[in-house]
């Protein structure tokens, strides 16, 4: 069974501003973090290689120091890793995106699974597993938080509105994970890290995947982003401070006066 | 058919709402969320002077066409038949794009949901055009694009994305980020029946069985008139229980920062923010919570908004109306007790 999964570098958004005069990103000092959804998908995928044997492939589009987030997943367990690095990669959408790892997943040779994180912490759309599936015209299943395959078919746990169902694909299908509320990151050992170095990466550019040029970057991407700003300062309220007593008549003042109890 | 899309952009008319249909208690409704929708979209529709028209995928809807009309659609696309009555993405998307092709609207809005969520993008990369997520801000420029505003990494920032040379222009909007108005009371839109074959690709997924864990927790809070939320500065969960005191005093819900929700207090479903719920009650009171961008962006609707805590500078008391500078485990018993008095 040969499951790829695909794995996004990205800044720690936790840490990202915006100039308020430039209205560019600051990502100077920004720490570069494998996306926490990849980082479960990845997970999942090691569970069923655990009992299937199944091949892990791992794959990024990106800059160069995007390999990082590849040897890290090497020494979680994959066990091939490809980097898509190209200019004509750059500006690309979800739409131009999707295309290009699908072209790249292709290459590849015939995966059975793929699965894709639910969203990526900076750009935060969750569209481009989806878009992906299109691509290979597979079905796909989103928002999963558990993912089993005996490589015949994928059984998965996905969210629904207050609650979850159970659900079944015919392979090969696309799965994103999103994950639990409390889901804390395995890291590798020293010793798995240090053994993963000898492991082989690739580095693929839009010629080696037979991409179209026009479907890539700025030229293949429907959306353009405009403006870029700060999320708008709003107006401070009334301050009141005094005695835990006086507070809450305070409070209770205002609820009356906003019509909130009679 | 790319190139058609990129060569006549002008063919392209009209506003369209995808409606999702929710099954409650074993009964289908639309989704209120399709309403918001509705509302953005009369807006847009009448700054563009074109139509606004809803599309209804599912089985046996036409009860709510009469609401659907009431918020401003003029035209109803239905497409009814059994086969739709659960969501699937193949035979959705299907459905979809054949409505697109056919009637060429110029902006399609889907809800941010579990099922928007998994529908539009494939909706999109079939036909190739943008699709800009969780647009907190809709508005028609000079050129007649759509500019659609939306925050990426996790909130702190804002970006306007433009789709000028792509139709429709698509974009997915969360649950209440916009507000909902009755403009046609009484109105009866046009319905158009559309018969369209499921896809048979639809038979590549399966559905073995639904749970319902909690119909209290997600819908409740998504559509309460009053929260009270709790973060990390309430403590514990006897502090989450007289949150609950004074929302049920209120008739409110109880909601709480991911610092709570991580903290076992109180679960999931409960979490207001960039990664749970988006809320827009008359009154949302916040206490014990910092005011973090994630949680905000999930709150900042909310008609009254007012912040117990103890730290003067907690960036809550940037966005709150009413500040109060205490703590909330002396204040909120005293609130309590007064309520009560004064009713
Ligand atoms: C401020 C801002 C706003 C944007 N808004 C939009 C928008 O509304 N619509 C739009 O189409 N584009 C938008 N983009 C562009 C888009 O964010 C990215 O450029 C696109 O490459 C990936 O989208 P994402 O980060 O949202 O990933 P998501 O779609 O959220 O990622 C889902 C999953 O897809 C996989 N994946 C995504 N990217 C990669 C990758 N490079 N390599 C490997 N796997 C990957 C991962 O498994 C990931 O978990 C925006 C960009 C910015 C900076
Ligand atoms: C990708 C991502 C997604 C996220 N999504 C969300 C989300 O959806 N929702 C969300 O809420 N967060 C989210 N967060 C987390 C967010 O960044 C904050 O960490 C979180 O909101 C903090 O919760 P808090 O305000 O309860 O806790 P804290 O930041 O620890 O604040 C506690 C506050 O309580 C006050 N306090 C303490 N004791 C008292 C007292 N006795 N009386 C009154 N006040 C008191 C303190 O002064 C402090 O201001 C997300 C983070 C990331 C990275």
């Amino acid at each position: 069974m040969n499951i790829v999964v695909c794995i996004k570098q990205v800044p720690d958004s936790t840490q990202v501003k915006v100039d308020p005069k430039t209205g560019t990103l600051i990502r100077a000092g920004v720490p570069s973090i494998l996306n926490p959804y990849d980082h479960y998908a990845l997970e999942r995928a090691l569970e069923i290689k655990a009992k299937t044997g199944a091949k892990i492939t791992v794959l990024s589009m990106g800059p160069a120091q995007a390999i990082a987030v590849i040897r890290l997943a090497l020494a979680l367990g994959a066990d091939r890793g490809i980097l898509l690095s190209d200019r004509a990669f750059a500006g690309s959408d979800t739409w131009a995106t999707s295309y290009a790892l699908a072209q790249a997943i292709k290459k590849i040779g015939p995966a059975d699974l793929i699965i894709c994180g639910q969203m990526a912490i900076d750009g935060d759309t969750a569209q481009t597993g989806p878009g992906i599936a299109y691509h290979l015209d597979i079905p796909q299943i989103t928002f999963c938080t558990e993912v089993d395959s005996d490589g015949t078919k994928v059984l998965v746990k996905k969210l629904i509105d207050g609650g979850h169902q159970m659900m079944e694909a015919s392979l090969p299908a696309l799965i994103t994970t999103t994950m639990p509320h409390d889901y804390k990151a395995k890291y590798p050992s020293f010793l798995a890290a240090f053994h993963a170095q000898d492991k082989q990466t690739e580095t693929w550019t839009a010629a080696d995947v037979n991409a179209d040029l026009a479907k890539l970057g700025l030229e293949g991407s429907p959306t353009r982003v405009g403006r870029i700003f700060p999320p708008p300062a709003r107006e401070k309220g009334e301050i009141y401070s005094g005695s835990p007593a006086e507070l809450a008549t305070k409070i209770v003042e205002i609820l009356k006066k906003e019509n909130l109890i009679k | 058919s790319q190139t058609a899309v990129k060569a006549d952009i002008t063919a392209y008319k009209g506003v369209w709402v995808f409606m999702e249909v929710i099954e409650d208690k074993g009964v289908c409704k639309i989704r209120p969320v399709g309403y918001e929708l509705l509302t953005k979209g009369r807006e847009l529709a009448n700054t563009l002077g074109e139509e606004l028209c809803a599309v209804v995928i599912g089985s046996d809807m036409q009860s709510g066409f009469a609401e659907i009309s009431s918020y401003g659609a003029d035209k109803i696309y239905s497409v009814n038949a059994p086969g739709y009555k659960d969501y699937n993405t193949d035979a959705y998307a299907s459905a979809m794009i054949n409505l697109i092709n056919k009637y060429k609207p110029s902006i399609v809005l889907y809800p941010s949901t579990f099922i928007g969520r998994d529908l539009s993008p494939r909706v999109a990369a079939e036909i190739h055009v943008g699709l800009t997520a969780d647009c907190t801000g809709l508005s028609v420029n000079a050129d007649r694009n759509l500019v659609q505003t939306r925050p990426a990494f996790g909130g702190n920032i804002m970006a306007d994305i433009l789709t000028p040379n792509h139709r429709p222009q698509m974009a997915t909007v969360r649950p209440n980020v916009m507000k909902k108005e009755i403009l046609k009371p009484g109105f009866s839109a046009a319905v158009i029946e559309e018969s369209i074959a499921i896809n048979p690709k639809a038979a590549r997924v399966k559905i073995l069985n639904k749970h319902i864990d909690d119909v209290h927790g997600m819908e409740k809070l998504d559509e309460a008139e009053v929260i009270i939320s709790g973060g990390r500065g309430v403590k514990d969960s006897n502090g989450f229980t007289m949150l609950k005191d004074l929302a049920n005093e209120l008739g409110g819900a109880v909601g709480a920062s991911r610092a709570a929700v991580d903290m076992g207090f109180v679960p999931k479903e409960k979490q207001v923010g960039q990664s749970g719920v988006t809320v827009r009650p008359k009154l949302y009171v916040a206490c014990g919570i910092s005011g973090a961008v994630q949680h905000i962006v999930g709150m900042d609707g909310s008609d009254t908004i007012i912040a117990v805590n103890k730290d003067p500078r907690a960036p809550i008391f940037n966005v709150c109306k009413f500040g109060i500078v205490g703590d909330a485990s002396q204040i909120l018993p005293k609130v309590i007790e007064e309520v009560k008095k004064s009713k």
